[in-house]
Parts: C-alpha cells; structure tokens; sequence
C-alpha cells in the first residue's frame, strides 16, 4: 500500500517538476509547481511529518505560490522569447547535469543501508505537539532570529514596491 | 513489499534537485528561474525528512520549518526585486540583465 | 700633552665658518680660520717643548674604536720624532699659507663674500685630516686622514664649482687617489691577516718574524696607495690637473703636505720594508722613473703652475728614491726643505697672476722684475733652493738622496742628477719667461701683491736659502730609523752640483741671451716636442685603454644589460603578470547569470566528489 502510494505521488511529482522545466508560459510553470508541492505533502505524510505536511500546503502550496501568480499576473508576463545565450551555459550544462545526478545517485545508492525501510507509522514524532516543544526549547533562538527575518523582509518587500515619491 | 525503500525517497530528492538546476540553467525568464529556485528548496526538504525518519528524530523537521520560512521570505524579496528590475528595464529576460559585465 | 688639540683646534675652525662663517664678517671669519691653525702650530710647539728628547713614542690613548673578538683598533694618537717634524711642517706651513689666503681670496666677494668662508672652512678641514693622519698611532686612523684629505683635495679642487675644468679636476683627483686607496685597504687586509693588529708599534716589533713574501705584498700594496696620494707613475695624472684649485691650495695641498703623506706613510712603515728588500726596490725604481718622467714634461709646460706641478711631482720621485733606498730620513729631509721652496714658488706665482688679474701662460709674461720685485727677489729664493745651489736647502736634501742611492746603485745617481739638471733648466726657463725679457702681456695695472701675501713669501724665502743647515733633519730623526753609513764624496757633490748650474746656463743661454732659440729648436725637434707638450698622450691613452671601456662596459652591461634588461624586466614583469592574470580572470565576469549559476554547479560537482573521495578513503 506504501509502495503504492509513494510510486504514485513521486511519478506525479517527477512528472510535474519536468513540466515546470518545460513550459514556456510562467503560469503553466507555477501550476506544475503547485502540483510538485501537493505531491510532496502526501510523501511527508508516509514519512510521519504531519506538520510540515499540512505547513507544506498552507504555507508553501497555499501562499508562496499564489503570490507568484500574482506577480506573474501583476507583470502580464507572457510566453519566454528564447533571446541572448551564454557560451558557458551551452558548454557545461547539460554534462554537469548528468554529472550532479549521476554523483548523487551513485552516493545515495552507496551511503543508505537497504534494510531501512519506510512504512506510514513508522516515525510518531513528527506530530505537532513534538515540533512545538522542540521549536521552543531546542531551537527557539533560531525561531526568534527567523521572525526578525520575516519581518527584514515585510520591510525590503515594501521599500522595494513602493512608488517613487515625486 | 508494502514498505519502501529509504533510498528511494532520496533518489526522489536528488531527481527533483537535478530538474531544479536544469531549470535554472536553461530557462530564461526570471519568474521561471524563481520557481526553479523554489522546486530546489522543495527537493531539499524532502530529503531532510527522510532524514529525520531515518535516525527517528524530530530534528530533520525542524530543519524543514526554517527552509520554509526563509524560502517564504525570500519568495517576497525576490518577487519585489522582480517588479523593480521589470519597472527599470522592461524586460523579463535574464539574459538582458548583464550590467555588471566585464 | 693633550695630544688631541691639535688637530681638534682646526676642526673647530672648520665647525664655526662651515656653519656660521655666512653671516661673518671677513674678519671674523680670519680670525677663527687663521686663528685656529696659528693656535695649532703654537699647541705644537709647546707639546715638542713638553716632550723634550724624545727617544721613544709617546703615545695618548683615547678610546676603543672597534672590538670584534680578539682584534682591537683603539683611536690613538702618537708622537715620535718623525711625528714632530711632520706637525711642525703640517702646521707651520699651513699657518702661512692661511695668512697668505687672506689676501688672496680676498676678492671672493658677493652678497655674503661668496666663497671666503666656505674656503676657510674646507682648508680647516683639511689641516684637520692631515693633522689626524700625522698623529696616527695605527694604520685605520691613518687612513681616515687619508681619505679625509682625499676628500678636502676634491673640495678645494674644485672651489670654483660653476667651472667645468676645476669639477672635472676634482672628480679625477678623488678618483684616482681611490684606485691607490683600494691599495691600501688591501695592504690593511693583508696586515690584519699576517699580523693581527693595525696598531703601529705593534706591527713594526714584529715585522721580523713575518715571512719576506708576505711583507713583500704588503709594501707593494701600500705603495700603490702611495703612488695614488703621492702621484707617483701610474697614478700622477690628477695632480697637473689640480692645479685648477686656488693657487693656496696647490700651495698647502699638492706641494707641502697631502702629497708628502705616502712619504710619511711609506717612511713610517720602514720595519716592513727593510725585511721587503724587493718592495723597496720596486719604490726607488718608481721614484726615479716618475722624477725623470715628470720632469721632462715640465720643460715644454707653458702654464706657470703646471711647470711647478710636474715640479712637485718629481721631487716627490726624489722622496721615494730617498726612502726606497733605505736612506728614509733623507727622504724626510727633502720633503721638508722641499714644503719650504715648492709652496714659495707656488705662493709666488700666485701673486704673479694676482698681479697680472689672472694670466697664467708663461708666454704672455716678461720683464716683471722691475714691476713686482719682492715677489721677484723671494721667488729667487726658491730658484736657487730648487736647482741645488751650494748651501741652500735644496742643494743640502738632494745631496742626501744623491748620494745615498749612488751608494745603492749608481745609475740612479746618474739618472737622478740629469733629473737635477733638467729640474734646475725648466724653473730657470719659468724664472726667465716671467721675470726677464720684455713684457709680451696686455694688462696695465701691475701692482705688488699686498704685505699680508708678502709676508709668508718672505719668511718662506729665508727658510729655503737657510733652511738646510738651520734645521739638520737626519740628524735629529736618526733615533728613528735604522742607521745609514754616512758617506761623503765630493766628487758625486760636485758633479751634481755642476749639472744643475749646467741646466741654469743652458737656461740663461735660451731665454735671455737668445730668445729666438727656444722657438727654433722647438721647432726642429717638432715630434719629440710635440710628444713632451702633450704630456706623453698619457691622460689619452688612459682615457682609452680604462675609462671608456669602463664607462662603455657600464653602460652597455650594466645598465641595459642588467639593470633594464633584468631587474626592470622583473619588477614590470611582476607587474605584467597580475594584469594579465586580471585579464583572464576578468572573463568570468561575463554579467550573465545562467554562467554563473553553470559554474556554480561546476563548483559544488567538484566538492561532492572531492568529499565522496574523502569519505571513501576513509572507509
């Protein structure tokens, strides 16, 4: 049932994140993505992460991406015109590619035991009671310095978009 | 046979990673470029959890939290950085934005 | 004795007017220039009082100078017989020729009076250095004088520096006497090496238990520094064209005292050179060779002050054949009568071109005997001294040597009395030119020089008539030096005697009786003539054979070779290669953003496999 579940959403995502590579309108791109995102969400249940699978949706899925359509609504973005090249681009893409999947598969297939196998229910302390407390015990420096982030960047957002006062 | 493999959560991972950059190197529209960037993140995260189930720690989650919010916030910068560069150029294209040449 | 004031005294004079003497009076600044130098030779007399017969050195010790493990060089002052001469000669003369300067620099003026102080100063250096080199307890100390005077000679040399001729004689004087002094910085090497010590007394005990070849290198090595500051054959070049300087200065420097100093060194060194027969051989022949050598140039010299520099230059041979022939203190004594009759002919000629505002050729002079007549009469002083008349200085100092190297080898005898009468024809020939005949010059105005120049001429004229049997040098300086047979033949007497009357007539008979002679026969012998005038093309073929290889080899090696070629290629090449490396650098700075993204990528492919490599090595 696991192995099912997870051949299903990972060809979905694959598929998906292929699709945002390849489309040539933004908006296609950004609806794959949120495709990608949805996919992934059902993965992190198996892995028994309850809560970042349902921040994934809200947060990820929910407002990151509807913020990218806005944008890409905003500008009238429209079809990518293939304009202006770069030699290095053309040269080492496509080998560093196929070198950089290559390296990591090799290391993964070499470095994880096969014996660990992933079952839903498997892993119990993903739930949201267990990253709360380790959010205010462990890591609460780094939870107080990213709401300082998030509010550098409420600020950087508004000072970039606003009009010029003439 | 119900269970899977935990290598191939992170061959998953490292695929969706490898598309991200292949986004990223070939794309030329620079809202396509951000959504590369994103689909990376998101390829990461995956394996962060894996991660967390495989040494059954809460840890890899927390790690994931951060990513996302700091992917959060840099989504809301960069999309500004966006609508700038389109006001002061009036162009879309990466290629286009080369002022600091040579 | 307070040994260190006499040369301190001088140094103080130089000290006030170099620094002050700009805003002094012409007074003031005598009175701390000639002052200085007169107190000096006072200080001098008392010491030579206050030390009475003096068998063996005194010496005053001052301080360490250097210390490196076991070798010591102590700044030591010293006074021995020899010594005493020397400072009475140093000092006294060089008294009266300061206050001869006053008048005769006494139109260096402008709106500070230009150059009287700045000269002054430099000439109290000088006394200075000699002085210092005169006092020396150890060789180092010496030396320092040594160079001092080099250095003052350079100065004074070329006093009027807007002249081209006079810097160009200053820098040939330095640089020749510099070759002599690589000399002896080499002799004071090898000394430090053979005897360990630079120190006089201890040198001299043990110059016997040294081998013969080594106090051979020694000698000869010093002699070169003496041939550089006693202008001997090779190194006399500079001295004719140091006559550039003010005549004072050729006066005190390049006659009395600087030029005597490789005597006094060589005379000095005389333990070594007794056990270095072969060195001293090396310095008669040298000495008798330059006598002759100069002395035929001066025949055909129409420059009054040239004619008294080959002078110099070969009486300076008549010193070294004195010393190189083991007799050391006739050496001595001819350096002394000759200071006395050689700074009076140049004081002299200085106040003829005084009196003429300037002209220095023989050929524009004549018939100023009647004119200025004291400078005539104290001049003849001298003539006679220089000729080797009977009973004046000269003849008594030149007679020593004479004879002494008749003893040692008579064709140095023979060769040096024809010097004797060649010598006695040219300053006759210059007498005559000047003083007899008619006037062939263009200036009106000719008026004695003032007393204050006439005073030290006379002084000098009556030491050099009376000088000889006043002061018996060898005599006095026979504790000194090892002991010669005393010889006595008169006919060797009479016969030089005989030559330098010769030479007087031959004189008298070419520029008085027949003036149209010298011409014609100049005239007949046009190529040996021509040879002589031009000094023996010697300057030229130095010229040739040293300087302009030397100078073409700097420039062409060294320079464009090495220091263009190389160094400048390196230090530019340096700089080359940073640009250059920029410039391939800079083409990763494309503005694109996809390739720096693609290198990006390129970057973290190479550390995964650099950690896949790490972690794999491990396992």
């Amino acid at each position: 049932m696991d192995i099912v579940l997870f051949l299903i959403f990972g060809t979905i995502a694959v598929v998906a994140a292929i699709n945002v590579v390849v489309q040539t309108h933004p908006i296609s791109s950004a609806v794959s993505l949120i495709g990608v995102m949805g996919s992934l969400a059902v993965l992190y249940l198996l892995l028994g992460a309850e809560f970042i699978a349902a921040a994934q949706v809200i947060v990820y899925a929910g407002a990151v991406m509807v913020l990218f359509i806005f944008v890409i609504m905003l500008l009238n973005a429209g079809a990518e015109v293939k304009r202006g090249r770069s030699l290095v681009v053309q040269l080492l893409g496509a080998p560093l590619l196929i070198a950089l999947l290559g390296l990591l598969a090799y290391f993964v297939e070499r470095v994880f035991p096969q014996s660990v196998k992933v079952h839903f229910g498997g892993f119990t302390g993903g739930s949201a009671q267990a990253v709360g407390r380790a959010l205010f015990t462990t890591y609460l420096l780094p939870f107080e310095v990213t709401s300082l982030l998030i509010l550098i960047a409420i600020l950087g957002a508004i000072v970039l978009g606003r009009k010029e006062l003439d | 046979m119900t269970e899977v493999p935990i290598s191939w959560f992170l061959a998953l991972s490292a695929i969706l990673f490898a598309l991200g950059v292949a986004g990223f190197l070939f794309r030329r529209s620079i809202i396509t470029v951000f959504m590369s960037i994103e689909l990376m993140l998101n390829a990461v995260n995956l394996s962060f959890v894996t991660f967390s189930y495989q040494y059954k720690q809460v840890s890899g989650h927390l790690f994931t939290f951060f990513v996302m919010v700091v992917a959060a916030a840099e989504a809301a910068v960069g999309l500004a950085i966006i609508l700038t560069v389109f006001k002061n150029r009036a162009t879309l294209n990466i290629d286009d934005v080369d002022s600091m040449k040579n | 004795m307070q040994l260190w004031l006499i040369p301190i005294l001088p140094f103080a004079g130089f000290v006030i007017n170099g620094l002050f003497g700009r805003r002094f009076s012409k007074g003031l600044v005598n009175v701390f220039g000639i002052g200085s130098v007169v107190l000096a030779f006072a200080w001098v007399l008392k010491t030579i009082a206050g030390l009475g017969d003096l068998n063996s050195a005194y010496t005053e010790h001052y301080f360490t100078w250097i210390q490196s493990g076991a070798f010591t060089i102590n700044c030591d002052f010293s006074v021995d017989r020899l010594t005493e001469v020397m400072l009475l000669v140093v000092t006294g003369i060089g008294s009266l020729i300061h206050i001869y300067s006053i008048g005769y620099m006494a139109h260096e003026h402008g709106p500070n009076h230009g150059g009287y102080y700045r000269f002054f100063a430099y000439l109290n250096l000088f006394m200075f250095f000699m002085l210092v080199l005169v006092l020396a307890a150890n060789y180092l100390v010496l030396f320092v004088g040594w160079e001092g005077v080099g250095l003052c000679s350079y100065l004074l040399i070329g006093f009027y520096f807007t002249k081209k001729f006079a810097t160009d004689a200053g820098n040939k004087a330095f640089i020749v006497n510099r070759i002599g002094d690589f000399g002896f910085s080499l002799a004071m090497f090898y000394i430090v090496k053979a005897f360990g010590t630079l120190d006089f007394s201890q040198v001299f005990s043990r110059a016997a238990g040294i081998p013969e070849g080594t106090l051979t290198l020694i000698g000869l090595l010093l002699m070169v520094g003496a041939a550089g500051k006693s202008a001997q054959i090779p190194l006399y070049v500079w001295l004719p064209d140091a006559m550039a300087g003010p005549t004072p200065v050729s006066a005190l420097i390049h006659a009395a005292t600087m030029v005597t100093a490789g005597v006094y060194m060589t005379a000095r060194s005389w333990p070594i050179y007794t056990h270095a027969p072969m060195a001293m051989e090396v310095i008669a022949v040298i000495g008798i060779a330059t006598a002759f050598f100069a002395a035929t140039i001066g025949l055909a010299q129409n420059d009054i002050k040239k004619v008294f520099a080959y002078s110099t230059v070969s009486q300076l041979g008549y010193m070294f054949v004195g010393v190189g022939v083991g007799a050391f203190s006739t050496g001595i004594y001819h350096l002394v009568t000759h200071a006395f009759f050689k700074a009076l002919l140049f004081l002299g000629s200085g106040a003829v071109i005084h009196a003429l505002s300037g002209e220095q050729d023989l050929r524009n002079m004549g018939g100023l005997r009647s004119k200025i007549p004291w400078t005539f009469w104290t001049m003849a002083c001298a003539w006679v001294a220089i000729s080797g008349v009977p009973f004046t200085a000269g003849f008594y100092s030149k007679d020593a040597i004479l004879l002494a190297a008749y003893r040692h080898a008579p064709w140095m005898y023979w060769l040096g009395t024809v010097t004797a009468g060649i010598t006695a024809f040219y300053v006759s020939r210059a007498m005559f030119m000047t003083f007899f005949g008619k006037y062939r010059g263009h200036e009106h105005h000719i008026h004695e020089s003032p007393p204050v120049m006439m005073l030290p001429l006379t002084i000098l004229g009556l030491l050099s008539l009376g000088g000889g049997f006043l002061f018996e040098v060898p005599k006095f300086l026979s504790s000194v030096f090892p002991p010669v047979e005393e010889f006595e033949d008169l006919t060797l007497m009479l016969t030089s005697v005989g030559f330098g009357l010769a030479g007087i007539g031959l004189a008298i008979l070419m520029y008085v009786a027949k003036p149209a002679m010298a011409e014609s026969l100049a005239a007949n012998i046009k190529g040996l003539y021509t040879l002589v005038y031009n000094k023996y093309f010697v300057d030229e073929v130095y010229d040739a054979t040293v300087v302009k290889p030397l100078v073409g080899g700097s420039r062409l090696v060294l320079w464009r070779g090495i220091d263009v070629g190389v160094i400048d290629r390196l230090a530019n090449g340096i700089g080359y290669g940073a640009r250059d490396i920029g410039g391939v650098l800079r083409l990763f700075q494309s503005g694109n953003i996809r390739s720096y993204a693609a290198w990006v990528v390129f970057g973290s492919v190479l550390l995964i496999v650099a950690l896949g490599l790490a972690a794999g090595g491990g396992r």
